[in-house]
């Protein structure tokens, strides 16, 4: 065990790139879409405890990542950090913020302006109050029309109206004048689907897409959206609880707990032999996995929070395979050969997987 | 819409027989009635008290009075002053654009300014300036509106001399009434510098009678305004990348405005009530201070009609206001 940490400590190769290698482009020179490298998010001061701490992501053309975690975990704040979204008293920093070749972090308002809504969309979690009540649906998609492609009018709004055909809207061209009140969620989410790539996103997010909607119509927008995803060849980034729609839909998937990424990998290894303690207790808690016990298996305790952070790893008070070193020192996020764990004693490292 | 307008309009009805039966009540309830007040200080001879009284019809048991006053309006007939045999209506016809043109300019002093500072003090939550303006706006809440009246006029007319004491528009001139709204017939006539002139009457008035709503509009578009910003629409409207003006504008204050418009209308019956103040204070000659003359003299069918008419505006408002809010609330509109 203790020569296994020891070769993990020292495992960074020199040839080996620093960004954690998605292990699915290796040898061949990734064509990266996003490049987050060491964001923090606080709210208050450079003493408060960080929301989002010290996270590298990136996201290839084409690619579906699931960002995956508990609430509060700071899976939403990454991505509103990167729209920009993110107001007083928040503060956002970070090393890079590329996006397509543009550091995010250093454009100013009207610059940056220019990308978000355009090539860096995003999807909301509760359709039914993410749109305007007072503006009617048409109105909502031609605004970013007229934003972003500069089309007016006539022409806008024969625009929104393949628009709502293409998230699959029933009598689109009728809803054009609906008010969000007259929707159902499921249209409402087809709506902001809608406005979201009506700029035609390079890449799109979609934070927890499904969760305020009726488990009927989760897959209906699931499949639209990666319907979307492939057709426009977009990157895509799920916010999700979902393990379930992470292992139909993504290729990679980062894990994150308290703010860190803790785990990050490729789509099926993640699933079939998780690094991470937390990963593995992830996993344990899907019911499926627990059939037949008579309780979901569960992590004691809960997330830390402000003032009760662990100065060493931030999971060792839950943690089943806690050692005296995990609450001393804080483990940094690791390349191994099928990703990047956050760990001084990863699991299931050796386990031959299936490629 | 149309049911909704129907609904609105039933309701006007039993608003109606209340208003009539308050005033009706209340101004019978101060001692004295007007024979005695036009009779003056001295004794009244019974004999000649009993006869007036007779002859004006004050000596019908009260019902009776009520079911008389009940017919007249039934006809239409406001009935005429006690004091001046002419009717009421037209006395109210002659007056009402001074107290219209005086309640308009606050209301633009009040809207303009008390939105301008609400969005500002939402948009800067915390600063220096929010909590300056929401001290202030408390401050202008809190004031009395006679002791806030005088003070402008101590320090703006009198101190530094800048506009007139009293009144709608200094006596040298002579302005022809054309539409009653004298900045209007102002422009109208030949008379050099009387339009500078009316407005420098206006604008004192203006600034007390409207010092309340201002207050009023100011807290409701700040408070409704933050909670607005904090919606998930205006976080998606961001998101679309659209300019700052355009979030806080087009798809936050559409939203603020609702409750702010509701606020808006509720004030214009304060307004009315403070126009009887200020104009007694400005000697501003509209119907507040008309309606203040007339209780003094106990002339019972000018302060039931003109109160009883001041409802009917206030009502009229409201129901006018309600119609905006359903134009303003798609969500409200499609109620059935």
């Amino acid at each position: 065990m203790n020569d296994r940490v020891a070769r993990m400590q020292s495992g960074t190769a020199p040839h080996e790139s620093p960004r954690i290698a998605s292990g699915l482009h290796a040898g061949a020179h990734p064509v990266n879409l996003l490049d987050i490298k060491n964001l923090s998010v606080r709210f208050g001061d450079a003493s408060a405890v960080p929301v989002v701490d010290g996270l590298d992501l990136h996201v290839d053309k084409g690619e579906v990542l699931a960002i995956v975690g508990e609430s509060g975990s700071g899976k939403s704040v990454t991505m509103m950090a990167l729209m920009g979204l993110i107001e007083a008293p928040g503060r956002v920093s970070a090393d890079s913020l590329q996006f397509d070749g543009t550091d995010m972090l250093r454009l100013k308002g009207k610059q940056r302006r220019h990308i978000v809504g355009k090539d860096l969309a995003m999807v909301f979690q509760d359709p039914m109050t993410s749109l305007n009540p007072s503006f009617t649906v048409g109105f909502q998609i031609e605004e970013v029309l007229r934003e972003h492609l500069g089309l007016k009018g006539k022409a806008a709004r024969q625009r929104a109206l393949e628009l709502l055909e293409k998230v699959e809207i029933p009598a689109a061209a009728s809803r054009l004048d609906a008010y969000p009140h007259q929707l159902s969620g499921g249209m409402s989410q087809r709506v902001a689907i809608a406005m979201a790539i009506a700029g035609e996103p390079k890449l799109l997010i979609a934070d927890e897409p499904t969760t305020a909607l009726d488990v009927t119509i989760q897959a209906q927008i699931m499949d639209l959206l990666l319907n979307l995803q492939r057709e426009q060849n977009m990157g895509l980034v799920l916010i999700t609880h979902d393990l379930a729609v992470v292992a139909e839909t993504a290729q990679r998937v980062c894990v994150m707990y308290a703010g860190q990424a803790v785990e990050v990998g490729s789509v099926p290894e993640l699933f079939d032999a998780p690094a991470h303690p937390y990963t593995e207790a992830l996993l344990k808690a899907i019911p499926e996995h627990s059939l037949g016990a008579k309780r979901l298996a569960t992590l004691p305790g809960i997330v830390p929070g402000r003032y009760d952070r662990p100065q060493g790893c931030l999971l060792s008070p839950r943690c089943p395979y806690a050692q005296p070193r995990c609450s001393e020192q804080r483990p940094t996020l690791d390349p191994h050969p099928r990703g990047a764990v956050r760990c001084f004693f990863p699991l299931n490292l050796n386990a031959e997987v299936a490629r | 819409m149309l049911s909704f307008i129907a609904r609105r309009l039933g309701l006007l009805i039993p608003t109606f027989f209340g208003v009539t039966l308050l005033t009706f009540a209340l101004i019978r309830l101060i001692p004295g009635d007007p024979v005695e007040v036009m009779m003056g200080e001295r004794r009244v001879d019974p004999q000649m008290h009993a006869e007036a009284m007779e002859r004006l019809g004050l000596n019908k048991p009260l019902y009776a009075q009520y079911l008389d006053y009940i017919g007249d309006l039934a006809q239409g007939d406001l009935g005429e002053s006690l004091r001046t045999r002419t009717s009421v209506w037209s006395e109210f016809l002659t007056l009402f654009p001074a107290t219209l043109e005086l309640s308009l300019a606050a209301l633009l002093f009040a809207g303009t300014l008390g939105l301008t500072a609400g969005v500002i003090a939402a948009l800067k939550r915390g600063s220096l300036f929010d909590h300056g303006v929401m001290g202030i706006a408390l401050t202008g809440y809190s004031m009395p509106i006679f002791w806030w009246g005088l003070l402008l006029i101590m320090f703006f007319s009198v101190n530094l001399g800048w506009t007139p004491v009293s009144g709608r528009i200094d006596l040298l001139y002579d302005i022809p009434p054309v539409t009653g709204f004298m900045l209007i017939d102002s422009l109208l006539s030949d008379e050099e510098g009387a339009f500078v002139d009316a407005l420098q009457h206006l604008i004192l008035p203006a600034v007390v009678l409207g010092t309340i709503p201002l207050a009023v509009i100011a807290r409701m578009t700040r408070s409704a305004m933050l909670e607005v910003l904090r919606e998930d629409y205006v976080r998606t409207a961001r998101a679309k990348g659209l300019s700052p003006a355009r979030v806080v504008f087009v798809h936050g204050l559409r939203n603020a405005l609702i409750p702010v418009l509701t606020v808006f209308g509720l004030q214009v019956g304060a307004l009315l009530a403070g126009a009887v103040l200020t104009e007694t204070i400005f000697s501003w000659p509209g119907i507040g201070k008309w309606l203040i003359e007339s209780i003094g003299a106990r002339d019972y069918p000018v302060v039931q009609n003109g109160i009883l008419l001041i409802a009917c505006l206030v009502i009229l408002v409201n129901f006018v206001v309600d119609i905006l809010y359903g134009l303003a609330n798609p969500r409200i509109r499609h109620q059935r």
